[in-house]
């Protein structure tokens, strides 16, 4: 009887505490900072596409909701020449981010992405573009990679690949 | 009988029904906003200002619902239930005296008239569970059926200290009487029993046993739906409503207060109870159902009588008045 009023008293005192609801649409709560949200497709700073269409990223995805396709540019760049993603099946499990080489892909604080029709969560590439870097400023995979672009294999299929060498 | 403050019944009637019904959905916003308060939430917020218009939401969605009866149900006994759980509650306003000459109908015997109608609404618990066909409202309404009937006993003896002190059954001398002091003073332990009795009787939590909806899916309306399942929900408003207003004309001076218009008294003082209602239900977990009965039976009713021996003593030493 006597905890039953003291349970009663506890919870009153509730009503003087702070609200932990945060009033959503109107505010919003701070996000951690590696927080992975709607994945983007970054440039360098010349402002080319830094993605070389390795499949990578379409390989590492669990829900395999990303799909791509390599081309190869006039000048022997590679690069995809569609490239979707799907976020009704995307997890967000930011593997994608990990497994680029060239930090084209990379996920970002930003989840209010609801759709009324599903067929609107899939992103094509002139979607996931961005104009911008990204998290890696001034990275330039092509001067770190140790080679340039081969004009000559513009247009050509290469032979198989090299399973030991880790050079694209 | 009539007092109606020289309005015409019908005008009087129909604003006491109206009243009731309006103060009733008002409470189940009161209520879910109070519950997020003590919970630390908000509580409906967004429709309207202070989310006050979620209630008018609600009430469109559920009449927009299909009117549906169970194709193995008992159907004329499934429709007329839930109208019994409403109707007997709402009956009960009558003898309810808001405001001084403010009152449908001053019967002599408003506080049995009052009592009756509660017992009454056993019988739309009891028929709902029943026609419906299936196990779990059948064992809502069995539970319902004997914690009703349990409660109603002590119920009715923890008013006696009041009928004795005020020396009538009518509300209008009861509330008259306590024109020097309130009833919650003298008659405490009546107050804290009839409190207990009639969440019981509204069938609230902690007291919610026959719709708890961890074991019994929705306990008696289980099986109900869209309007029908409205009567059972806006009747247990009522209730709390009613239940509030009897504790406030019985043990806290009805509609005396300085300063406000009585009206606005008797409305502030149900508000209040009906907030109390909702902090109990916010605070305490449901017992088990032979706690439930023994703690009704073996302190309850003894506390009542105790309460009833104790103002009969007092009253009679005191001499006639």
């Amino acid at each position: 009887m006597l905890s039953a009023l003291r349970s009663i008293w506890i919870v009153f005192k509730h009503v003087f505490m702070p609200r932990i609801t945060v009033q959503y649409p109107e505010r919003h709560r701070a996000l951690p900072p590696r927080w992975r949200g709607r994945i983007v497709l970054t440039r360098d700073e010349r402002g080319e596409e830094r993605c070389v269409a390795c499949y990578l990223c379409a390989a590492a995805c669990p829900p395999s909701c990303i799909s791509l396709q390599s081309a190869t540019r006039k000048d022997g760049r590679r690069y995809a020449s569609f490239f979707r993603i799907n976020f009704s099946r995307c997890i967000f499990c930011g593997f994608c981010e990990e497994a680029c080489p060239t930090y084209a892909i990379q996920l970002t604080p930003d989840y209010e992405m609801s759709e009324f029709e599903r067929r609107n969560l899939v992103y094509e590439k002139e979607d996931l573009l961005v104009s911008g870097e990204g998290k890696y400023p001034l990275y330039d995979f092509y001067a770190v990679a140790g080679v340039k672009p081969d004009p000559a294999a513009a247009g050509k299929r290469r032979g198989p690949v090299d399973p030991r060498s880790l050079q694209p | 009988m009539n007092k109606m403050a020289g309005l015409p019944i019908a005008v009087g009637l129909v604003s006491v029904l109206f009243g009731v019904l309006i103060v009733a959905a008002l409470s189940i916003w009161l209520e879910r906003r109070l519950l997020g308060l003590l919970q630390q939430r908000s509580g409906p917020n967004r429709v309207g200002p202070l989310g006050l218009l979620q209630v008018v939401a609600d009430t469109i969605k559920i009449f927009a619902k299909e009117n549906w009866v169970p194709p193995f149900a008992d159907k004329a006994v499934f429709v007329i239930a839930p109208p019994i759980v409403i109707a007997t509650a709402l009956a009960s306003f009558a003898v309810v005296p808001l405001a001084p000459r403010f009152v449908v109908a001053d019967l002599d015997i408003g506080l049995l008239f009052f009592l009756a109608m509660s017992s009454l609404a056993v019988y739309g618990v009891a028929l709902s569970g029943w026609a419906s066909n299936s196990k779990f409202s059948l064992l809502g309404s069995m539970r319902a059926v004997g914690q009703m009937v349990s409660y109603e006993v002590f119920m009715g003896l923890s008013l006696l200290g009041v009928v004795v002190q005020a020396g009538s059954f009518s509300l209008v001398d009861i509330v008259n009487a306590q024109k020097g002091l309130w009833n919650c003073v003298p008659q405490f332990l009546g107050l804290a029993v009839f409190f207990v009795a009639s969440l019981a009787e509204t069938r609230r939590t902690p007291f919610d046993l026959p719709e708890a909806e961890s074991e019994l899916v929705a306990g008696y309306h289980s099986e109900y739906s869209g309007f029908k399942f409205a009567m059972f929900y806006l009747g247990e408003y009522v209730g709390v409503t009613l239940n509030s207003a009897m504790i406030v004309t019985l043990f806290f001076g009805g509609w005396s207060g300085p300063f406000l218009p009585p009206i606005v008294w008797f409305l502030l003082k149900t508000i209040f109870f009906i907030a109390l209602f909702v902090l109990v239900r916010g605070s305490l977990p449901r017992p088990r159902y032979d706690q439930l009965i023994s703690f009704g039976w073996k302190l309850m009713l003894p506390l009542a009588l105790l309460n009833l021996v104790a103002t009969g003593a007092i009253v009679l030493a005191a001499g006639p008045r």
